[in-house]
């Protein structure tokens, strides 16, 4: 018995015809990577710019076989990503997992796991904003005629802006990209330190703007390159510190602010990483013991 | 220590339930019945379904309900309804011309045939608050009085009296057999055909709206409106089943329709000649009626002739920021944790202050050794 037909509505939400739409946009995406496809985007019960688009793709491409992942920020437990685990477990009723390898379906927002994916797991990302020109060029008429022409100066020019009056490229997350040297391509606001995992990655990449009603894609071992300049080489961040939890110099940090003094401690935003070092014996320097002195494990919260 | 997000799901569903207990209020008190909604808040259901693009009352009070009578999060509720709602037919275009009028008013003219209908308006009731509302008892039954004579049964646009001497543009010949752009299932695109528009503004939100209609007649967008005609009354919408090959009505609807005129002085090509702007919200919604005129004939300039010059020409400005839902929804979404991009930023401005430090400690040293 499953929980959608307990829930009232069809097997993950959306009726079978819509599915039908969406998988068709999906299949026209993955056959021109970084086109952004329109598509007749639902209103779905959660709201804009929570998600919707990695939803309505995610329920579109999902079985009752697949396990599904979902994170924020990387992590499994932040309260976004439950809702909407919860929204899957009410109206799909599949099995969710935390292990990024375990999972055939991972809706992300704002990161991309630290562990590689592989062949036959799709990663579904949420997208606020479609549109790498949008700031550029707030039409849409326009910028679709600069895809069509593939007029990218534009995003160059700025680049250029930023090494002119910072020294840097200043943009650290939604870091322009060109993919399968065709279209630029906005990958959605993730660290730019994710940048390079999307680079000929064997899983099959599907973005879903709800609010905007886009959907854009990778296929699987496909070049998607940061837009920089030869003598000004992409770069993604790096820190000084290792995570305090599992001691990873790998992995992108939060940092997490512990007093009111000036105290802060950094720890892998991917919590499954995290925890799966520590599992196998790697410790921070915070990692066993907290500074409270209670013996507890800091990243032990339940998520489920 | 560090614990701040986690416990996510016990964390949502406590929440939901202080929710349920902050919408109930004190249980001393007689919980609202959703049938009183419908008929003692009939103006937020009617908004609710203009704006959720659902015509049932019972459904939008139902969602007035939930929302503790938030007008935008029962809109979204209703939204959301209705995207699993299967659709079975597509129904003819409403003939306003025989609507069994309720009210009907036209500012063009002193008297129009059928005659000016005042009709239930808070236009001329002086705002004062009415404290009999408040007092225990309440009001009772309050009844108007019966006019001495009926209504004709139809009532001819005002505006087909301008038609007939050419004064005003001829309406769109009746596109119907032509399949109608429908925003619910295909997304906006541009340069966006009126249906596009209209459905749009009649989904659109009331508030916006509104400001974009005040903002043309303010110097930015040059209208110069008269309200042609604003009638309120039910009208019968039909539906077409292929099995059958004719006609059937299947129920009635209240709605607002408001015909704009607006001066156009005319080009080379063509003589002066008023132009209209049209509104049509469900229920009784002449605010939302008049405003949607207004800007759907701002944004017809590109079709006129005319120089797109203010926000509320500007289809794309207007059309991708009209819906409260998705502006709701963006703009609240900032309330997400955002600190894995925050962090990206916290690291680019550290390394920017300590390149800047660098820089002009080098610079003091330079010019010290200078002098």
């Amino acid at each position: 018995m499953s929980g959608a037909r307990e829930s009232g509505y069809n097997f993950a939400y959306l009726d079978e015809q819509t599915k039908r739409m969406i998988r068709r946009t999906l299949l026209k995406a993955l056959a021109a990577p970084g086109y952004q496809a329109p598509f007749g985007g639902r209103e779905m019960p959660l709201a804009y710019g929570w998600g919707t688009g990695g939803i309505q793709v995610t329920a579109s491409v999902i079985g009752p076989e697949d396990v599904l992942k979902v994170i924020d920020q990387g992590a499994d437990d932040t309260t976004n990503a439950v809702s909407i685990r919860r929204f899957f477990q009410l109206v799909a009723d599949v099995e969710t997992t935390e292990a990024t390898e375990k999972a055939t379906v991972i809706q992300t927002r704002h990161r991309i796991p630290e562990a590689p994916l592989e062949e036959g797991q799709i990663i579904v990302y949420q997208v606020p904003q479609p549109e790498p020109l949008r700031h550029l060029e707030p039409r849409e008429v326009e910028t679709r005629k600069m895809h069509a022409y593939a007029e990218y100066g534009l995003m160059q020019v700025r680049l250029y802006e930023d090494i002119a009056r910072y020294g840097h490229i200043a943009t650290t997350y939604d870091y322009p990209v060109m993919v399968n040297g065709r279209y630029l391509m906005a990958p959605s606001p993730i660290p730019k330190f994710d940048n390079p995992k999307m680079q000929d990655n064997p899983a099959i990449q599907l973005f879903g703007a709800g609010r905007e009603k886009r959907i854009y894609a990778i296929p699987p071992y496909t070049s998607v390159r940061s837009l920089d300049f030869e003598d000004h080489p992409f770069r993604t961040q790096s820190w000084d510190q290792r995570c305090a939890l599992c001691d990873a110099d790998d992995s992108y940090l939060d940092e997490v602010i512990t007093d009111d003094r000036g105290g802060r401690m950094f720890v892998c935003s991917d919590t499954d990483y995290c925890a799966r070092r520590r599992a196998n014996g790697h410790v921070g320097a915070q990692g066993a013991i907290d500074p409270v002195g209670e013996k507890t494990d800091a990243l032990s919260g339940d998520a489920q | 220590m560090y614990v701040a997000v986690k416990g996510g799901e016990r964390a949502i569903l406590n929440s939901h339930k202080l929710v349920a207990e902050e919408r109930r209020g004190d249980p001393a008190l007689a919980e609202l019945d959703v049938r009183q909604i419908v008929e003692q808040f009939r103006l937020a259901v009617d908004r609710v379904m203009t704006e959720g693009s659902v015509y049932d009352p019972e459904l939008a009070a139902l969602a007035l309900k939930q929302a503790q009578g938030d007008a935008v999060e029962a809109i979204f509720l209703l939204r959301a309804y209705r995207t699993t709602l299967p659709r079975f037919a597509v129904s003819r275009p409403i003939e306003t011309r025989r609507m069994a009028v309720r009210r009907r008013v036209s500012a063009a003219y002193k008297d129009v045939p059928g005659g000016q209908v005042l009709g239930p308006t808070y236009d001329y009731t002086h705002r004062l608050l009415d404290f009999a509302l408040a007092a225990e008892g309440g009001v009772g039954a309050p009844e108007a009085d019966l006019a001495e004579e009926t209504l004709p049964d139809a009532m001819p646009p005002v505006l087909d009296i301008l038609d007939g001497e050419n004064l005003i543009e001829r309406e769109f010949a009746d596109r119907e057999g032509e399949s109608v752009f429908d925003l619910t299932r295909e997304s906006l695109s541009f340069p966006a055909g009126r249906d596009q528009r209209l459905q749009n503004l009649a989904r659109g939100d009331e508030g916006f709206v509104l400001g974009l209609a005040y903002s043309t007649t303010r110097g930015y967008g040059g209208s110069h409106p008269f309200v042609g005609e604003v009638r309120l009354g039910e009208t019968a919408v039909e539906i077409t089943p292929e099995e059958l090959g004719f006609s059937i009505e299947i129920g009635d609807i209240t709605v607002t329709e408001c015909q704009m005129i607006n001066q156009f002085k005319g080009t080379a090509e063509k003589p002066a000649q008023f132009t209209r702007g049209y509104g049509l919200s469900f229920g009784h919604g002449e605010r939302k009626a008049m405003s949607m005129a207004l800007v759907d004939r701002a944004m017809r300039c590109r079709e006129l002739g005319e120089d797109a010059l203010y926000p509320a020409q500007d289809e794309e400005f207007v059309l991708s920021h009209s819906d409260n839902i998705e502006a709701v929804g963006f703009v609240t979404h900032f309330k997400l944790p955002h600190y894995v991009d925050f962090q990206a930023e916290l690291e680019l401005v550290r390394r920017l202050r300590a390149e800047h430090a660098t820089r002009v400690g080098r610079d003091g040293e330079l010019r010290e050794a200078a002098e």
